[in-house]
């Protein structure tokens, strides 16, 4: 019962987000200052989710994938830092970023109550419907509007890598069913 | 791993002590892992021949062989050496990250 309320609490964030990114898509203007800050934004999220999942879990599988996740997306952002800071570029909060760290929050609350099966089974499926959302957001709106190539090239192997996660993800959620 | 790693030097070393005629055929070859890829695999590989692993990505992987001739942990900027131990095919992808896969074709 907790777990579908849980899930359901999750969808609805994801679809929000979903509405929030589709916003991205029209708006060719997303700025790279405001792309690094959602793509930054978004790997926070996910290590932060990842040492929840660290407290959490007994699962040695969901285990080694959060500390693949914190360890994965704590390297895409530290050089995503490095980078804004030698292109001498600030990153600027957005609406979108705003959302995505309100719905973070949401989630994480909702996580924070569950515990053993049901904590593992409510933080795999949130990361795969997560890295789904965010995929599709960097593949059709992030990448496409980005203007400095380097930017770009970060973001092309972050969507290389989160895919991977995805799948990762998937598999998972199968295993703790 | 790391145990792993040295192991495959020192085989390596023991061939090189043992088996002095072979000295001047073995040869050592790099395969770079960066932006989630496996570089280009060396053609005309063969039994003896060392194969660097050289991890230039952001993260962490690994370079694991199906048949489990080998499996190195590599931490970004690290490399580790494989004497490559018997001929064939061997399928090699990382354990992380199993979608990046390299194929090693390995004669005599």
């Amino acid at each position: 019962m907790l777990r579908n309320t849980v899930i359901a609490g999750f969808i609805a964030v994801v679809v929000s987000a979903v509405s929030a990114y589709s916003v991205w898509a029209e708006d060719a203007r997303l700025t790279d200052p405001q792309i690094a800050h959602i793509a930054y934004t978004a790997g926070q999220i996910d290590v932060d989710a990842a040492q929840l999942a660290l407290t959490k879990t007994e699962n040695v599988d969901v285990r080694a994938f959060a500390e693949l996740m914190a360890r994965d997306h704590a390297a895409v952002n530290d050089q995503a830092l490095a980078l804004v800071k030698r292109l001498n570029v600030t990153p600027e909060a957005n609406g979108t970023s705003t959302a995505l760290t309100k719905q973070a929050a949401e989630t994480r609350a909702q996580l924070e109550a569950l515990s053993g099966g049901e904590f593992d089974r409510a933080y795999v499926e949130s990361e795969v419907a997560y890295h789904r959302t965010v995929n599709d957001a960097l593949r059709n709106a992030l990448i496409p509007s980005a203007q400095n190539a380097e930017l770009k090239a970060l973001l092309e192997t972050g969507l290389t890598l989160f895919q991977e996660h995805q799948a990762h993800a998937e598999h998972l959620a199968k295993m703790v069913k | 791993m790391r145990p792993f790693a040295r192991r495959a030097v020192l085989t390596g070393a023991a061939v090189i002590l043992s088996s002095p005629l072979s000295l001047a055929a073995e040869r050592r070859y790099e395969i770079i892992l960066a932006k989630m890829k496996f570089g280009l695999a060396p053609e005309g590989l063969r039994v003896g021949d060392t194969v660097v692993w050289v991890n230039r990505d952001l993260f962490r992987h690994t370079a694991t062989a199906r048949d489990l001739s080998f499996d190195v942990d590599l931490a970004p900027n690290a490399q580790a050496a494989v004497v490559l131990a018997h001929p064939g095919i061997v399928a090699v992808y990382c354990r992380f990250h199993p979608g990046m896969n390299l194929q090693l074709e390995i004669s005599e």
